[in-house]
């Protein structure tokens, strides 16, 4: 059998183990590892400060290697290679013969040849057992000096500042991460940076370390220009050194500056002996970070299978997080190729320093630098690796999304060949085939490609793409909302109005199969209601309703409701107040401002209900629709009533656009709000429809949401007298009524209309399809058959016997348990609610 | 408890009137400490199902309170709190067969609900 042995058991040794193991060569593979331990994520080292632990660290046990059939020895170094022999011999003796012989042997660290570099308190930082070294000296040390403002230096110096200490980073050039940045984005981190309390030094030679024989700190580091700094400890962490010994001593060629050279195949000089990882020279290059490190295991694991592949180096661009601070830098940061144009954005305020590198022709993009945001980063890097066509004005890439910038790229815009996970090389390609193969949620597609499960960096982007794919297949496989209606709900509204369909019994006789689900029933119900406005629990609609809808209130955990009386514009009488108090108190309920400015009631059993309603009606209060897919509350500021800034009363506005649509059945709830002057306090941009007063009447805004996807709204027109306000937002509900698919919030409604906004404006302002009054007569025919459905229930004795909590006995729900927390009730655990069952009985 | 009614005898509880059911829907009866999730559907055979109001899943009673219906021709409740469906027959949960709730068996006689033990 096939001997391989694989010196250096790091990142990237281990992968090479692991590609091997999976790739099924008929092989014994020895791994010899100089550390006590098998490999750790040395990507996240400075976490082992903050908690993790070594077994955290771990991405391999011994066991793991036992199972693979891996015979591996620790903390043991190899100390030569034999290759006339073909044998390796270890520091302890032993020898080990191999017919392929992978070194993974990795880098050291650079220690600047600086007279003193050797006291005790010098450290590095490489391996956990270099972190346990900084961590005992750190105790009683007060001040802690990195040497090395680098990627490295900065992830070294997050160490030392998590250990308490006093921290410095002295840097030899004149900026910091000189390599990944230009100077602007430099200057920037070195902003952020200190704004953290880390001291930073830069262009300073280190000339001598010596015992600080008179001080408190231990040492004095003496620079070149004279200056000095005094401190307990001094970590070197200014780059790394491929570790290439051992080829130097069997005279495999290595590069002038060190690195063992490697053609396409990561074979070196020596046909049988492969190196990888940053103890390997490609192209002249060394390549420090994980990923190429994990292409060339891979390209070298190959070698021994059917399907070689080969290294054609790799794009180093990197997007990590140090001290907190987000930094991302991606191909040329620094412009160097001949016209190449920039374009800066800077944002002092927030700290955010952006820059973008494009070809002179405008159409690439060459490289880009990020401090303080990496959100662009994704979109960045696909335009960069795809070599995808840029906009026409570049610069929106990196401008805030309200000063014009663009979307993000969409994931169904990038290529098939698209890079996703530079950590495990997968493509989009790859992911479509696992969807296509049947893995189609996100953790299947993950386990399944391995996608982010490296560095994590492109979770957002994976997220996107799967989410896009299931989309675009939901479509193409089936538009059908559920298995008894091969109907979209615009289709389903088309049919229910035109042959003027007035029960869900009728619709799927003529229109369906089966019995309906909870998908289609709630569906029509909601339909039937946007069209005929029938009460809701009518005998032939109650079976229709979503638990929310039927019992009017919201169904919570524990099985009881919350209720949410309409405060409209947010506007309550110092009496109805103490109602809510009351009632609250009476029926024990938990009581909680919403974000829409009511009152939201929690706790309440079903046979109270009617109770408590009556109550509320009693009040003058009338239902909040909380529990319906309708419009739920027009959010108001105080307006020119009171505030010295206002100037239109913008409270009034709200009261009467509440009271219009209240109860409107939607596709999705709907939201609103209205300002009374441009500082926007009601936060109408959030809105489904906002309203912002200006001097000469109001803007209507369209299309903004909150929520997991938050939605600047868009200016849908300006300076609007009351009547043509009203009269927009009529049309724009009730198309959005009628074309939504189920679910839809208005925003995505509107983007996936064909002409998005312009289209809308076309259709409500310039009324192009015509409609324009019959959607207002729509809607004026649903404002005056408004009912509180609240009302009409507690009125009719027949309705109420469907708030019983048993219908043969009057005992409550004995399950149903609260604790008092903060003064007030909450349902118990599920490991309170047992025990306190158990005592009772 | 249900158990401690059992006899060697069938028993017969009546539970509800039919106008107490509300076609299309469900409605909860007490049976001791039992909850019983009884469901009308006028146009089935037989008319009236009963399993478990408890929803295992959900950890609260409420399937009474579900939404029924159809899954593959097997007739269905879906739960309100997180909508895995329960068949009506058999009390198996569809989204996972690990999870069951109880049937019970029902009829409908003289516009009485009673339930047979």
């Amino acid at each position: 059998m096939l001997k391989i042995v694989v010196v250096g058991n790091g990142m990237v040794g281990h992968h090479y183990v692991e590609q091997l193991a999976a790739a099924d060569v008929e092989a014994h593979i020895t791994v010899i590892g100089g550390e006590d331990r098998p490999a750790y994520d040395r990507v996240h080292l400075s976490e082992f400060f903050s908690g993790r632990t070594p077994e955290d660290l771990a991405l391999t046990t011994q066991e793991h290697y036992r199972e693979l059939g891996v015979e591996a020895h620790f903390g043991d170094a190899v100390a030569s290679i034999d290759r006339d022999k073909k044998t390796v011999s270890t520091v302890n003796g032993k020898q080990f013969a191999y017919d392929k012989l992978v070194l993974a042997t990795g880098s050291y660290p650079f220690v600047p040849p600086v007279k003193g570099n050797d006291h005790e308190s010098c450290l590095v930082y490489r391996t956990i057992d270099d972190l346990d070294n900084i961590q005992a000296q750190a105790q009683g040390s007060k001040v802690g000096v990195v040497v090395g403002g680098g990627l490295l230096g900065l992830e070294c110096a997050n160490a030392v500042k998590n250990l308490g200490l006093e921290t410095h980073v002295v840097e030899f050039a004149p900026g910091l991460m000189g390599v990944q940045l230009d100077a602007g984005g430099s200057a920037m981190l070195r902003r952020k940076i200190e704004a953290l309390d880390v001291k930073v030094h830069t262009s300073k030679a280190t000339q001598v370390i010596e015992a600080n024989a008179d001080g408190d700190s231990r040492l004095i580091m003496r620079f070149a220009d004279g200056s000095s700094l005094t401190t307990d400890m001094i970590v070197f962490s200014a780059g790394i050194r491929p570790f290439d010994q051992l080829a130097r001593d069997c005279n495999l060629k290595v590069g002038e500056r060190g690195g063992i050279e490697v053609d396409q195949q990561c074979k070196t000089s020596d046909n049988n002996i492969f190196a990888i990882g940053e103890c390997a020279l490609f192209d002249g290059r060394i390549f420090g970070l994980v990923a190429p490190g994990y292409r060339m295991a891979e390209v070298a694991a190959s070698q021994l299978g059917h399907d070689s592949t080969t290294f054609q180096g790799a794009d180093m661009s990197t997007k990590l997080k140090l001290l907190g601070v987000d930094v991302g830098s991606i191909g040329d940061a620094h412009g160097s190729e001949a016209g190449a144009v920039a374009y800066t954005f800077s944002d002092e305020r927030i700290d955010v320093y952006k820059r973008l590198i494009v070809s002179a022709d405008g159409k690439n993009l060459l490289g880009a630098v990020l401090v303080g945001d990496c959100s662009d980063y994704d979109t960045l890097l696909q335009y960069f690796l795809n070599g995808i066509a840029l906009p026409t004005d570049p610069q929106t890439l990196i401008l805030p999304y309200n000063a014009g910038g663009a979307p993000a790229l969409g994931a169904a815009a990038l290529p098939a060949t698209a890079t996703i996970c530079s950590c495990h090389n997968v493509s989009k390609g790859d992911i479509v085939t696992a969807m296509d193969a049947g893995y189609c949620s996100l953790g299947e597609v993950k386990a399944e490609t391995a996608a982010s499960t490296g560095c994590g960096g492109c979770a957002a982007l994976l997220k996107s793409i799967v989410d896009d794919e299931l989309t675009s297949r939901g479509l193409e496989v089936n538009k059908a909302m559920c298995e008894h209606f091969n109907l979209t709900r615009q289709e389903m509204f088309h049919i229910i109005k035109v042959e003027s369909i007035k029960s869900f019994a009728e619709l799927i006789e003529k229109h369906g199969s089966g019995r309906g689900c909870e998908i289609c029933k709630p569906t029509a119900a909601s339909i039937l209601a946007s069209l005929w406005n029938d009460y809701v629990l009518e005998e032939k609609h109650v079976g229709l309703q979503d638990t929310n809808d039927t019992f009017l209130a919201n169904m919570q955990k524990n099985g009881t409701y919350s209720i949410v009386p309409r405060i409209a514009g947010g506007e309550i009488t110092p009496d109805k107040l103490i109602v809510l108090g009351q009632v609250a108190k009476k029926y024990k309920l938990y009581t909680k401002i919403t974000g829409g400015q009511r009152i939201d009631l929690f706790g309440a059993r079903v046979q109270h209900l009617p109770a408590i309603w009556q109550e509320l009606i009693e009040a003058g209060f009338e239902t909040g629709h909380a529990y319906g897919k309708a419009l739920r509350t027009v959010k108001s500021c105080v307006g020119s009533t009171w505030c010295r800034y206002g100037v239109q009363d913008s409270v009034a506005m709200a009261l009467y656009i509440e009271n219009r649509y209240k109860g409107l059945r939607s596709p999705h709830k709907l939201k609103s709000a209205v300002s009374g002057c441009t500082r926007e306090c009601a936060e109408a941009q959030s809105k489904d429809f906002g309203v912002i007063a200006t001097e000469n009447g109001w803007n209507l805004f369209v299309g903004g949401n909150g929520g997991m996807k938050p939605r600047h709204a868009d200016l849908f027109a300006t300076d609007l007298d009351d009547e043509t306000l009203i009269k927009y937002i009529d049309r724009f509900l009730m198309f959005y009524v009628r074309t939504a698919d189920r679910l839809q919030r208005t925003s995505v409604w509107m983007s996936n209309l064909e002409g998005g906004l312009e289209y809308l404006q076309q259709v409500i302002i310039e009324d192009s399809l015509g409609i324009g009054a019959e959607l207002e007569e729509q809607m004026n025919n649903i404002v005056d058959t408004y009912q509180c459905e609240w009302k009409t229930t507690i009125e009719d004795p027949e309705k109420l016997k469907r708030f019983r909590q048993f219908v043969n006995s009057k005992a409550e729900d004995r399950d149903i348990i609260f604790v008092e927390e903060r003064g007030q009730p909450r349902p118990a655990t599920e490991e309170e609610r047992i025990k306190i069952l158990a005592l009772s009985a | 408890m249900i158990t401690a009614l059992n006899t060697t005898e069938p028993k017969i509880i009546p539970l509800c009137g039919q106008s107490d059911l509300i076609p299309n829907s469900g409605i909860c009866a007490a049976v001791g400490d039992q909850q019983i999730a009884i469901f009308f559907l006028p146009d089935e055979t037989p008319q009236v199902y009963a399993i478990d109001n408890w929803d295992p899943v959900g950890k609260a009673n409420v399937l009474a309170r579900g939404i029924v219906g159809d899954v593959d021709g097997r007739l269905v409740v879906a739960s309100p709190l997180y909508k895995q469906h329960f068949d009506l027959i058999t009390g198996e949960c569809l989204e996972d067969h690990q999870v069951s709730v109880a049937t019970y068996s029902v009829t409908l006689l003289a516009n009485q609900v009673q339930l047979s033990l």
